[in-house]
């Protein structure tokens, strides 16, 4: 256990992190995510990777744990509410410097987005490893992360970031 | 028209535009990355959208690896978590070649070469005290103290037990090599690694002398064996 949860629970902690935009609360669904999988290790196929399994875990304790949190449940607007604390897009801008930029338009994406966004390009998830984690169709994933990119250009255009696509 | 196929354009992304972020990211397959790969050089504009995807990549990455890492209390709670667990026995399902595995396993090549060193004289002294005790070729018993003008009561203390031998195996020998012996004669390890010896029991009945030696004669053969005598 000491070698699997070495290996994986800075990865669990980040994508954990990202859902639940709480560093305690991560912290704690790492520990509920690997005594999960203390308690199941026989359930284990081993048809999947393991980090696939784990994340899978993840993702199902993080919204369990949103879910739980009523009051402090999360929608789009109090999230961007919360990340608009320091500088927002515009003022990354201003300062020149679009990857900042990019990277605030990333933590702007829905729940949604932000996971599948992660997931492929962090987590380096193929997509039918993205469609086991999440639950949807591999088709969903393609058109869920195509539409997530667009999010992204939308966003960055508002800030006035213009990439040339789409 | 024009515009109307544009806006379809928008609305339907080709297969192609929806494998770049795997492409990317490395996760596609070789069939997959070659199309993606032949799409890229004939159609500038995917490959404008490519650049784009790229730069996306590496600033998700970017953003994930400054999360940093969760603090010590987290792996502190979940190690006082599984102590708080009700404790198993996973070795309780697992069958006997699994087990005679796990056993070999725990020692390293290094212990069983230098246990089989150390126990090369033991083994000599041992071998005399049971070679004259093969030679004198008499069943151990003893007498009842009874009062009896018939023949004294017998029980032969070598009769209904299993034959046990001591074993020595090759250097060479391999885990899976030694399982396969051991299931092949129906042989149990009930003593270990003592002096570079293992004692090993053969199936649940007693065994003529005559069998014994048999069995022995065809241990002693045996590739994975260096040697075997009977043990009492």
């Amino acid at each position: 256990m000491q070698v699997l949860y070495g290996r994986h629970h800075v990865r669990v902690f980040r994508f954990g992190l990202r859902l639940v935009r709480n560093e305690q609360i991560a912290e704690d669904l790492i520990s509920e995510v690997f005594l999960d999988v203390w308690r199941q290790a026989g359930k284990f196929e081993g048809r999947s990777a393991v980090s696939t399994w784990l994340l899978a875990i993840t993702r199902f304790k993080a919204l369990s744990a949103l879910r739980r949190r009523k009051d402090a449940e999360l929608d789009d607007e109090a999230a961007s509410a919360i990340e608009d604390t320091s500088d927002d897009p515009e003022v990354a801008v201003q300062k020149k410097d679009t990857g900042e930029a990019l990277r605030r338009c990333l933590t702007a994406l829905s729940p949604e987005h932000r996971e599948v966004v992660d997931l492929v390009y962090y987590h380096e998830k193929s997509v039918e490893e993205v469609a086991e984690i999440v639950g949807i169709p591999e088709n969903t994933v393609k058109t869920r992360l195509f539409y997530a990119r667009k999010k992204l250009a939308e966003l960055l255009k508002a800030a006035g970031v213009e990439r040339g696509w789409p | 028209m024009m515009a109307m196929s544009k806006k379809i354009l928008e609305q339907e992304p080709s297969e192609i535009e929806m494998l770049l972020p795997w492409h990317a990211a490395g996760t596609l397959n070789a069939r997959d990355a070659r199309r993606v790969d032949e799409a890229l050089v004939r159609d500038p504009e995917l490959a404008r959208q490519y650049a784009v995807i790229r730069e996306e990549y590496a600033e998700t990455i970017h953003l994930n690896e400054s999360l940093g890492a969760p603090s010590a209390r987290a792996m502190q709670k979940l190690f006082a978590a599984i102590d708080d667990e009700p404790a198993r026995n996973p070795s309780a399902s697992l069958n006997l070649s699994a087990r005679i595995s796990e056993f070999f396993a725990k020692l390293s090549p290094r212990t069983l070469a230098w246990s089989a060193s150390l126990g090369a004289l033991a083994l000599l002294l041992q071998a005399g005290v049971i070679g004259a005790i093969l030679v004198k070729n008499q069943a151990a018993s003893y007498q009842t103290a009874s009062l009896s003008m018939n023949e004294p009561v017998t029980r032969n203390l070598g009769a209904g037990r299993p034959p046990r031998a001591l074993v020595r195996f090759a250097p060479d020998a391999r885990v899976a090599d030694i399982t396969a012996l051991l299931d092949s004669y129906q042989a149990s390890i009930v003593d270990g690694a003592q002096g570079g010896l293992f004692q090993l029991q053969f199936g649940n009945k007693a065994m003529t002398k005559d069998e014994v030696a048999g069995l022995m004669s065809k241990l002693q053969s045996e590739k994975t064996v260096s040697l075997a005598v009977p043990a009492q």
